[in-house]
């Protein structure tokens, strides 16, 4: 694997290479002293053009616990207002001597924009509204723990991806890989926050969470962006609380068993009821802890094989 | 007297029978001090160009082009620009008045005009802004750019989108004859971030989306104002099929309104922004393979009057940014008659007599100019004159260019080359014969 820029990209074998090999870095992370040498040597830079503490924190430590020298750059803000290209940012940050860069950007494709100026491993740590692969890989390994173990068990596994689609990278990653997995995503969003052409994306799509609820295996509930209350994409948090969110009412509504997932931060009482994201059933504190032993199984296979030289 | 005798060339004088216009097909053309004459007359020592086997056509005219000059001369001047265009077969370029300052009072339509003549190697006609710094506030001082010869308005890269100024706008140019050229995009359904055409692909790439129906409206609307105020409207880079029926109903209706394509949006797809490549970001942007082909389809039948190359170059730092903060626009005047004799002619869809009157004639005729431009050929009036080789190929080379910029979504594509040599003027501009 040279870069990782979309879920579209793994084929599921390395998903299941990935998922497995993350299992031995969770190992790791129940061990008092976690550091291991694989990536000695080798340095990531962090370079994020947004802010976000989990992903770059989670990224963080994933590269120190594998012994990488991880160097975290804050670029936020738009390139254009700064005065230089993203070209010359990026080419600045890899002269330095870089053997992979972590990317977070507010405008969709510039991980992939970036591979074709640099030599290093690109990894992308979520562009604009297009993707997280990341995400999408932690929330596998958190579900495949929780259907039963192996990659086998996402067959036919009916799992919601419930709000604002249109926005969401996460959701983008999640619809891939989820369907290279063998599972069957539905999403449900009022139709304001259903993306262009979703039509054809090949997977359920429902204007009415309850009418779906009751038949899935997991549900994943996205964050609410502060920024699409006031944009007029449905007209008040009440009624999207109302209608699209995970109210204590509606646990009762799913089979016994069904995972909760939120990918963070939590709008509790907006999107998701704090009766939900405290449920016996809600993944949300094990999504975290698995974010750590994916990306080091990401850094790993990206960078773990080189050869000295 | 300086003499140019071009043998043996195939003239394609254009649709219409003017009086005095010489014969289609093969024959001497002589240009005696920049005017047509009768070639029998042709002095011994007059410089001959050998064009047989190649075609003359009426020079092109572009009615929307950026020089960029003033402000931005480290992508584009008033001479790079319009060598670029003479390459292009351009006789006359129409510069858009989006520059640094704004070409929005007669004082700046003056300066664009001067720069022309200095340094041009086509024909330079500038457009005046529509409102004061393109703010879309204010009326520019229209009437004081029009008795400075100014004869089209526009706010290029904004759209007039507040109705009641666009109303006026229309309004008040009809007194001296002007036309409003406008940007259709209703900004609250297309704002500056919208980067790609609104379907499948915009949501699958999370770009934000830039919806047919925020071009259509605008179409819409304009086309009953200009009912309204018996006025004169231009719509520019028309992208859409639902553009396209907006516009035949307008003209059905005899409403006063013409509108361009431009050459990539008449080959070019949105299945090109796959690679997040700001080449091929562009406003309005590139559309699907349906609305190529209804816009192919309008200009065969003259829904589309004319193309128009919105050539716009751009500053290569201000290209190497995310696709959603890059600079949209691309160059496009060395290519545009290759591409439409690509989509055009060699499929059929247009005679040499279309070409003629997409690229020349109706340019003129929009833009009213005068100086013997989008005419055909007449004895003693000024040449204005491209000669092709239709059969000619290439594949393009982003560095050959003429252009100071290097955004050029061509790069690579092997199409059409014929242009062999410009006349502008009576001057010859380009030529490698």
């Amino acid at each position: 694997m040279r870069h990782l820029l979309s879920s579209a990209d793994l084929e599921p074998d390395d998903v299941t290479a990935i998922l497995d090999l993350a299992e031995e870095m969770a190992d790791v992370q129940h061990r008092s002293i976690k550091k291991l040498p694989a990536l000695r040597g080798r340095t990531v830079v962090n370079l994020f053009f947004e802010d976000s503490t989990r992903t770059r924190s989670s990224f963080e430590i994933a590269g120190k616990w594998l012994s990488a020298d991880v160097i975290n750059i804050s670029a936020k803000g738009s390139s254009v207002s700064k005065g230089e290209s993203l070209r010359d940012t990026v080419l600045t940050v890899a002269a330095m001597g870089v053997d992979a860069l972590v990317i977070r950007h507010m405008t969709s494709g510039a991980p992939q924009q970036v591979t074709g100026w640099i030599d290093a491993h690109v990894v992308n740590a979520g562009d604009g509204t297009h993707e997280h692969p990341t995400q999408a890989l932690l929330d596998a390994f958190t579900l495949r723990r929780h259907f039963g173990g192996d990659t086998g068990s996402f067959a036919n596994r009916r799992i919601a991806i419930v709000g604002d689609i249109t926005h969401s990278r996460v959701a983008r990653s999640n619809v891939l890989l989820l369907k290279k997995l063998g599972a069957l995503p539905v999403l449900v969003a009022p139709p304001t926050l259903m993306p262009s052409g979703v039509d054809s994306w090949d997977c359920e799509v429902s204007a009415d969470l309850d009418a779906v609820l009751g038949g899935v295996d997991a549900v994943m509930m996205l964050r609410v962006q502060r920024e699409r209350m006031s944009g007029g994409y449905f007209p008040t948090p009440r009624e999207y609380t109302i209608g699209y969110g995970l109210t204590r009412d509606r646990l009762t509504a799913l089979k016994p068993g069904t995972a909760i997932c939120h990918p963070g931060p939590m709008n509790r009482g907006l999107e998701i009821s704090a009766d939900a994201a405290d449920a016996a059933n809600s993944l949300v504190l094990d999504q975290v802890t698995a974010g750590v032993a994916v990306r080091m199984s990401v850094l790993y296979q990206l960078l773990g094989g080189e050869d000295e030289s | 007297m300086t003499e140019l005798l071009i043998t043996g060339v195939r003239l394609v004088p254009g649709p219409g029978d003017a009086a005095g216009a010489l014969a289609s097909g093969t024959q001497d053309i002589l240009i005696a001090d920049g005017r047509y004459a009768d070639p029998s007359q042709a002095s011994a020592d007059a410089t001959r160009i050998d064009a047989d086997g190649l075609l003359a056509l009426p020079g092109l005219i572009d009615l929307h082009t950026h020089l960029r000059e003033p402000g931005r001369e480290d992508a584009e001047t008033v001479e790079s620009g319009t060598l670029a265009a003479a390459r292009g077969g351009f006789a006359a370029v129409m510069a858009m008045a989006n520059t640094d300052p704004v070409t929005d009072t007669a004082e700046a339509a003056e300066h664009i005009r001067a720069l022309g003549r200095k340094h041009g190697s086509a024909q330079v006609y500038p457009i005046g802004a529509v409102s004061k710094g393109l703010a879309g506030q204010e009326l520019a001082e229209l009437g004081l750019m029009a008795r400075s010869g100014v004869t089209m308005f526009s706010d290029d890269g904004h759209c007039v989108s507040d109705s009641r100024l666009m109303r006026r706008a229309l309004e008040y140019v009809r007194a001296f004859g002007g036309v409003i050229a406008q940007h259709a995009q209703d900004p609250r359904l297309a704002g500056s971030d919208a980067c790609c055409h609104e379907g499948e692909v915009s949501g699958r790439l999370g770009l934000p989306g830039w919806p047919s129906a925020a071009e259509a409206t605008v179409i819409a609307r304009d086309a009953e104002l200009t009912k309204l105020t018996r006025s004169r409207l231009h719509v520019c880079h028309v992208s859409t099929a639902e553009s396209v029926d907006v516009l035949r109903w307008a003209k059905k209706r005899a409403i006063d309104i013409t509108a361009e394509v431009t050459p990539h949006h008449l080959l070019l797809t949105t299945a090109l922004l796959e690679g997040y490549d700001p080449t091929f970001k562009v406003n309005p942007p590139l559309r699907p393979d349906e609305d190529v082909a209804a816009v192919r389809e309008a200009l065969a039948d003259g829904t589309i009057d004319v193309v128009a190359t919105d050539h716009a170059p751009h500053a290569r730092h201000d290209k190497e940014h995310a696709f959603g903060d890059a600079a949209p626009g691309m160059v496009g005047l060395e290519t545009a008659l290759g591409v439409v004799i690509e989509t055009m002619i060699n499929t059929g869809a247009l005679d040499w007599d279309g070409l003629v009157d997409r690229t020349s004639f109706g340019p003129g005729r929009i833009a009213r100019l005068q100086d013997g431009l989008g005419l055909p050929p007449v004895l003693g009036a000024a040449a204005n004159l491209t000669v092709i080789d239709p059969q000619r190929r290439t594949v393009v080379d982003r560095d050959s260019s003429a252009s100071l910029s290097r955004n050029n979504p061509w790069h690579g594509l092997e199409l059409p080359d014929p242009v062999m040599a410009t006349v502008a003027g009576g001057e010859v501009t380009y030529s490698r014969l």
